[in-house]
């Protein structure tokens, strides 16, 4: 079989001249890969900065942080598959949950390892509305009104959406004395006032003040902050309900990659200097709340008082969440093939 | 066209004499070849087989045919196939108008076609969803006769109409530029008019080239994920394409879902790309 042996032939030399890439060991610089979520990215810049000049006057060595962004779970799913990412910044525990659990580069109990549930900085779930708020809507239950239309994006696919599909059901359990039934035919309401179901949440952002479609947004309180701010102060305002879900974005090592890498040590201070000061006012710069009590009570006042519930607190965390809301044939799905018909 | 198989043994090979290709070895190319689909195409399509089969039957049976499942194809298929007809009928006259006619700015159209693909799907979507919203430019003009088009399945077809263009454009563009307008003539001296030259002399000809343009156009059709997601409003059940369904199930981490999908999206389209196939050698068959 003269072809089998041509085929062998050319696979070896493929293999010969595939490692040359892969080798150079930077013996100063260090380098740094972090994966984070979409929105991140200016944020993260500014942070990268910050960091590698404090650790240049720490340990005299110099340290490039690379950036990769994307959709939360797209972007788990790729350090999965092998993307050698030092850290992790995404959306939602549940991605960093799974890495745990699919990839194994990083212990189950990773959320842990860092204080406030590894989540340096907290957001919250607010609408954007037309400027002057000419529908009226000033809480979630005017979400459910016939005549008010909702964007939000397609929580199967957006891992951002997920928060906001579990604020609404968080504040109907709450205002009906923890009635799962009552919760349920609350967001099934909501869920028959959206018109259209981006599959990220820059996609609903866009039919929203783009197309034009909708009365109200929900978003990220820091998306929702960005975007006024770059759309158009004068054509939108921004509504935070009586009560809200924390949204937290966690952050962890990629703990085996990092030990390959030689980073695990100056991973572990990138990561705390996410809850530094310095870190923390930047992070407030992008609308993003702060967690550590000095800097709450410095930024405190820009961001508008909510209530807020956690995702532990409401739902047993994400694990479960995950699978009672957004698994094949969990509510979600229900919601839509009951309104289907 | 069947390249010559080197012989059993090596010298019966090199000795017998073989009239001489313009491309050096037949066992160098033909190894290359193989080498070069095992790599991209076998070994990741079987990949695609192997992570399915790890659902067992009927975990793959209740992951394909979910009513979601069941939707999501019906709606993908439909799509494509309307998006493709409508593509073999329009991009066949445009294809006819760049090659017998000549007119100003004929060049700048003729690259235009090339456009969609060379367009990242992405964008496209945005532009069409722009266009074709209900305060679109185009949207707008639909809308008071209560034809909404972005957001629904008409959306949907007209971006896979957009992505498609191209494939048969100019799949057929080169087979007219080949066929003599004489024949026209001679047809039209024999006695026919113009629907029988159409009907009896041109389309034969055109036709294993036409059905190859609309089958890829199709195909390219069926998979499209880019600008699809965006105008298509991805409502469950409604207008959720089939490859959002294999997203959605990838952003559960249920990688063995996604390939269920994705293996029955395969299937359809080889089985419909097959049969194009062999309409189109029957039709050349009929053509020579």
């Amino acid at each position: 079989m003269k072809i089998l042996k041509t085929i062998a032939r050319l696979t070896l030399a493929l293999g010969f001249v595939a490692p040359i890439g892969g080798t150079a060991a930077a013996q100063q610089k260090v380098t740094l890969l972090n994966v984070s979520y979409d929105p991140t990215r200016e944020l993260y810049k500014e942070i990268n900065a910050a960091f590698a000049q404090e650790w240049k006057r720490r340990t005299g060595q110099d340290v490039e942080i690379k950036q990769s962004h994307g959709g939360s779970g797209a972007q788990a799913r790729a350090v999965i598959d092998g993307l050698e990412a030092d850290v992790v910044t995404l959306g939602l525990a549940y991605d960093i949950d799974e890495i745990a659990q699919r990839g194994k580069t990083l212990p189950a109990d990773w959320q842990t390892k860092l204080p406030h549930n590894s989540t340096p900085f907290a957001s919250t779930v607010a609408f954007v509305v037309r400027k002057g708020n000419p529908k009226g809507i000033k809480d979630w239950n005017d979400l459910i009104r016939p005549d008010v239309q909702v964007i939000t994006a397609n929580p199967k696919t957006s891992g951002g959406a997920r928060w906001n599909y579990l604020g609404a059901w968080g504040y109907a359990l709450q205002k009906n004395k923890g009635s799962e039934a009552a919760a349920r035919d609350f967001v099934a309401r909501l869920y028959k006032n959206v018109p259209v179901l981006d599959a990220g949440a820059r996609g609903s952002t866009t039919t929203f003040v783009e197309r034009g479609i909708g009365d109200v947004l929900i978003a990220w309180e820091n998306e929702a902050l960005l975007s006024v701010k770059q759309l158009g102060p004068d054509k939108f305002d921004i509504v935070i309900p009586s009560v809200s879900i924390r949204a937290e974005p966690p952050v962890a090592v990629n703990e085996v990659v990092a030990q390959k890498h030689g980073t695990s040590k100056v991973a572990r201070a990138y990561l705390e200097f996410l809850y530094t000061d310095a870190a923390q006012a930047i992070a407030a710069k992008h609308y993003f709340r702060p967690t550590g009590p000095r800097s709450l009570a410095k930024y405190g006042d820009s961001f508008p008082k909510v209530p807020q519930f956690t995702i532990d607190q409401l739902f047993g965390g994400w694990a479960k969440a995950q699978k009672t809301h957004f698994a094949d044939g969990g509510i979600f799905d229900q919601i839509y093939s009951t309104a289907g018909k | 066209m069947t390249p010559a198989l080197p012989r059993r043994s090596a010298t019966s090979a090199r000795t017998t004499p073989r009239v001489r290709s313009v491309l050096p070895g037949v066992r160098l190319t033909l190894g290359f070849t193989l080498a070069y689909l095992l790599f991209l195409v076998i070994i990741p399509l079987s990949t695609l087989f192997v992570r399915t089969a790890r659902l067992g039957w009927s975990g793959f049976l209740e992951a394909a045919t979910s009513p979601r499942a069941i939707a999501a194809y019906k709606l993908s298929v439909g799509t494509s196939v309307t998006a493709a007809v409508v593509n073999g009928v329009f991009g066949l006259l445009v294809a006819w108008v760049l090659t017998r006619y000549r007119f100003t700015g004929k060049s700048i159209a003729d690259a235009l076609v090339d456009l969609p693909f060379a367009l990242p799907t992405a964008v496209a979507g945005v532009a069409l969803t722009t266009l074709y919203a209900q305060n679109g430019l185009i949207g707008a003009l639909f809308a008071p006769h209560g034809i909404k088009i972005a957001f629904t399945p008409l959306g949907i077809t007209v971006a896979l109409t957009f992505i498609g263009l191209p494939f048969v454009v100019r799949s057929v563009q080169p087979v007219l530029e080949t066929l003599p307008k004489e024949i026209e003539e001679v047809a039209a001296t024999l006695g026919a008019d113009r629907w029988q030259t159409f009907r009896r002399v041109i389309l034969p000809a055109l036709t294993p080239a036409l059905v190859a343009g609309v089958s890829l156009s199709f195909a390219r059709a069926i998979g499209e994920y880019g600008s699809v997601v965006f105008i298509s409003g991805n409502m469950p059940g409604r207008t959720e394409i089939a490859p959002l369904l294999i997203m959605s199930k990838l952003e559960q981490y249920d990688y063995s879902g996604a390939t269920a999908i994705a293996v029955v999206m395969l299937l359809l389209s080889a089985v419909i790309l097959i049969s194009a196939g062999l309409v189109q050698r029957r039709a050349a068959r009929r053509a020579a």
